[in-house]
């Protein structure tokens, strides 16, 4: 709270004006619509529209398309954070033993956070290339057919190892700043109590981590089910047989290709209910920033 | 350069909670005025209405012979000392001293004369191009003065600018302030909550307690007739004993006052004193020494010279006159 | 480090290398696959090191583009993303540093209310409310534009709060000092605040821009006309298109290039990236 403040009262909202008017064209007001929109049915021809209550959302509760959807989304989530954040927090103390080579291995592990989800899936999606790909060529040597255009298996693999690829990095640089802040005085003294380096990680390092690990697993799952939109569609396109349809992925599809407008409205509605609670989550039990 | 009148000036926060009420005070030009009182005294706000960076709830302020209640801080021909320095870090001292004259359009030739001599005064000059990280606590004061000094305004304000620096420095910094007001004779507001700078820089004292005056006075009126209690307390050190009378009741006068104040360098021993004390704690200070005591369960502090004779108990008396007594009720001076 | 233990030391580096080659790998392997021609894929396993074609194809991608897939030459799909990103991160830059500045330093009516308008987009990310932003994008005669492309992302409840924290630690007695000295509300925004968040806008400029250049399903609604497709929308239309031919090399030179500004961006201005990744998330 500022205790010098200036006394305008015009000059505040065209300071605002610009902001303001952008969240209301582009977020509230087609919020709204979609909100409006989840309990209205068209016709066929798109001509007449009635309102139709909860409707909509009952067909969605009922539809075998949609509940499939929300497992896969549920799985793909799960599998993305896991995979990544564990693979980030292995690096991440790896690094943490480190005293001159730190930056360096830093430099070579972070750039994968500008790659796009669209060209990370593309990338991976050329590797993973049954006919000309270099993964399928070692894992045939093993026996293994891998093919995600027809398997939903690898499908599902591919798409959770190239949106986990991606976020490697995020989450091995605020592993490493938890890490940092840990005082080394405390593993010192666990050292002198006689514990071992495995010790002292699973007693004194992953509790006083905890806070990081909380934090990143809130934006893991954000990620996982609203930023991999690009990964998804550059990949699988939600197949094979709805495989990798995620939540996200059915709306736009729903949306704009199937036209099923009452029904994608009602999706988008459901996601934002899941939104808000995820940075509810966020908000309540990791930091207070809009404490004021 | 000119006077500044406080009427009856009164600040109420919106929560209700009232901070300063009815502080009257006519501030001669080319003055030095310093506001002293504990923390929480209403000292600071009552410098920053002034400075126009608090509204005035009550009453007027008037700075030359204009009301200036409704003025902007920028045209109230002020100038400002803050406690942290608050000098813009990412300029140059140069351009923190230039900053304000900018602002009010004077021509480069102007700014850059005023700066030097700025400078030349403050003896800054060999660092007008380093930015303030670079510079001392004593460094960032000077240039904070300096940044009031181009402005040659009307009056300056201090808000407790030597809190930040060390001891040592603060004495050194302390004298030149004086020097520097003594030199350009602009009237001068400056808030302290150290009684020893309030003694040592201004022509009158203004005490102030839970957001009133107690007294306004030079230093030595102040110090030897202060006006209350509070004052009593407040201004001195060693700080004055305060004693109940029933405590000592062969002192003169002490049979109508509820209390009797005495300073512990007016104290001295005397075998036949009317005063017994329990000698406690004894302070060496070098020249001085101070002893704690009681005398019939009320704490007392004697200053003597630190060759005396020391022993359990002491008869001390009082040097004539030199007794204040208060209301035991109201806390005013009484004789 | 507490002890010294080397055994743990070559499996910590060992670990790391590891870590270092998956997830340099892909990337590695798209750039192999950039610089051989079509027939070098027709074996049926792709090379594992360079071939001598990287400038041919680059160069070809960059000028002329594969012109089945409907997708203009890669040059101007880069210039498009460039500008796109660069509207977005200093559309977001602009209108958040002077909300910030409105919330901190005035008090007016609603204030709290336009400070919930704000922060209520945190939870709207354009993936849930795609059809009617469409439909308020079309309506409003921005499909095809860089405005489309652009203004519809440049609200920003993240930046707005970077500033109002960075802003909040200011000390009262700068605005207070700043006063005294003449400066009104926008001299003082231009003179101290802009100038003592430098750092702070830079850092949030490098993470805006990634956020900007790697923007995908938006440019993939909004763009009809491939004079405004941006390239990480583009790869995929080229990848549609060539996968019938097997055109990978020309894909992954894509890949390639999309990939570079912002790679280079985080890897030329680390400090400033990490910065305003942690930063963000405060």
């Amino acid at each position: 709270m500022k205790r010098t403040l200036f006394r305008n009262q015009l000059l505040p909202w065209l300071l605002l004006a610009p902001q303001l008017a952008i969240t209301f064209v582009f977020f509230l007001w087609p919020a709204a619509q979609a909100v409006r929109q989840s309990f209205l049915r068209e016709d066929a021809f798109g001509i007449n529209t009635s309102f139709v209550g909860l409707a909509n959302f009952k067909a969605l509760w009922s539809s075998p398309e949609y509940l499939n959807s929300l497992q896969v989304t549920v799985v793909f989530a799960v599998s993305v954070t896991v995979l990544s954040m564990g693979l980030s927090l292995l690096l991440a103390v790896a690094v943490d033993r480190m005293i001159r080579s730190t930056s360096l291995y830093t430099t070579l592990l972070v750039w994968p956070y500008a790659v796009a989800p669209a060209v990370a899936g593309i990338l991976w999606w050329f590797i993973f290339n049954p006919t000309i790909g270099v993964m399928p060529y070692f894992l045939d040597t093993i026996g293994y057919d891998w093919n995600h255009i027809s398997s939903k298996s690898d499908a599902m693999t591919l798409v959770v190892i190239a949106s986990a690829w991606k976020q490697i990095s995020y989450n091995f640089l605020f592993f490493v700043a938890g890490l940092q802040s840990i005082p080394a005085s405390l593993r010192e003294a666990a050292a002198i109590d006689g514990a071992g380096p495995v010790r002292r990680f699973f007693d004194i390092t992953l509790p006083l981590l905890s806070p990081t690990t909380f934090f990143l697993l809130v934006v893991n799952i954000v990620y996982a089910m609203f930023d991999t939109f690009g990964v998804i569609d550059a990949t699988t396109e939600g197949g094979p047989a709805q495989a990798t349809n995620i939540l996200v992925y059915k709306v736009y599809f729903d949306g704009f290709v199937g036209q099923n407008l009452g029904s994608s409205a009602a999706q988008s509605v459901i996601l934002m209910l899941i939104v808000i609670a995820l940075t509810v989550v966020q908000f309540r039990y990791v930091e207070k920033k809009v404490a004021y | 350069m000119a006077s500044i009148i406080l009427d009856k000036v009164g600040k109420i926060y919106a929560g209700g909670t009232r901070a300063v009420g009815d502080v009257s005070i006519d501030i001669a030009d080319g003055e030095f005025i310093v506001l002293v009182g504990p923390s929480g005294c209403g000292k600071s706000t009552l410098l920053r209405m002034v400075a126009g960076l608090e509204s005035i709830s009550e009453g007027t302020v008037r700075i030359g012979d204009r009301v200036v209640n409704e003025v902007e801080p920028a045209d109230r021909d002020i100038a400002m000392v803050f406690q942290n320095y608050a000098l813009y870090p990412h300029m140059s001292v140069r351009q923190n001293l230039a900053y304000g004259l900018k602002n009010r359009g004077t021509p480069r030739a102007d700014i850059d004369r005023r700066v030097a001599q700025a400078a030349e005064i403050l003896q800054i000059g060999p660092y007008l191009d380093r930015k303030p990280r670079a510079l001392s606590g004593g460094q960032r004061q000077r240039v904070a003065m300096g940044r009031a000094i181009v402005r040659e305004p009307a009056a300056f304000l201090f808000d407790e600018p030597l809190s930040n620096l060390d001891a040592k420095l603060r004495v050194t910094m302390r004298l030149e302030i004086k020097e520097l007001q003594r030199r350009l004779r602009t009237t001068s507001i400056y808030v302290t909550h150290d009684q020893l700078e309030a003694m040592t820089l201004a022509d009158r004292l203004v005490v102030l307690n839970g957001g009133r005056i107690e007294q306004i006075g030079t230093p030595l009126e102040v110090y030897r007739k202060p006006a209350s209690v509070f004052v009593a307390g407040f201004i001195g050190s060693p700080a004055m004993n305060l004693i109940p009378s029933r405590a000592v009741p062969h002192l003169p006068g002490s049979a109508h006052a509820g209390i009797v104040g005495i300073r512990p360098e007016d104290l001295s021993v005397a075998p036949d004193g009317p005063i017994l004390m329990q000698v406690g704690a004894v302070e060496e200070l070098g020249a001085q020494r101070l002893v704690h005591g009681h005398v019939e369960g009320e704490a007392l502090t004697l200053a003597m010279p630190s060759d005396a004779l020391l022993s359990d108990s002491l008869r001390l008396t009082c040097r004539p006159g030199s007794l204040h007594l208060f209301d035991a009720n109201s806390g005013q001076r009484i004789g | 480090m507490i002890e010294n233990r080397p055994g743990l030391n070559l499996l910590a580096h060992l670990v790391l290398m590891l870590g270092v080659v998956i997830v340099a790998l892909p990337v590695w392997v798209a750039f192999v696959a950039s610089t051989h021609t079509a027939t070098d894929f027709m074996s049926g396993t792709i090379p594992l090191w360079p071939g001598p074609y990287l400038l041919e194809n680059y160069s070809r991608m960059l000028d002329a583009g594969v012109s089945t897939s409907g997708t203009p030459p890669v040059g101007t799909m880069m210039l498009n993303s460039l500008i796109m990103a660069l509207l977005i991160a200093c559309g977001k830059i602009a209108i958040s540093i002077t909300s910030a500045f409105a919330i901190v330093y005035f008090r007016f009516p609603f204030r709290n209310l336009a400070f919930w308008c704000i922060f209520i987009t945190l939870m709207l990310p354009v993936e849930v409310r795609i059809v009617p932003t469409f439909q308020v994008v079309a309506d409003l005669g921005m499909l095809n534009s860089y405005a489309g492309l652009s203004v519809p992302l440049i609200a920003s409840a993240t930046a707005t709060f970077l500033f109002r924290q960075v802003f909040l630690t200011i000390p009262d007695e700068l605005t207070e000092a700043a006063r005294i000295d003449g400066a009104g509300p926008m001299k003082f925004f231009r003179d101290i605040l802009i100038p003592l968040s430098r750092t702070n806008i830079a850092a949030l400029f490098v993470i805006l821009f990634i956020y900007g250049w790697n923007q995908y399903l938006w440019p993939l609604l909004i763009t009809t006309s491939s004079d405004y497709y941006t390239i990480v929308a583009g790869i995929k239309r080229m990848a549609d298109a060539v996968d019938g031919l097997p055109q990978w090399h020309l894909v992954m030179a894509t890949a390639m290039l999309a990939m570079i500004p912002p790679v280079a961006v985080v890897i030329g201005m680390q400090r400033l990236f990490v910065k305003g990744l942690v930063e963000t998330e405060k």
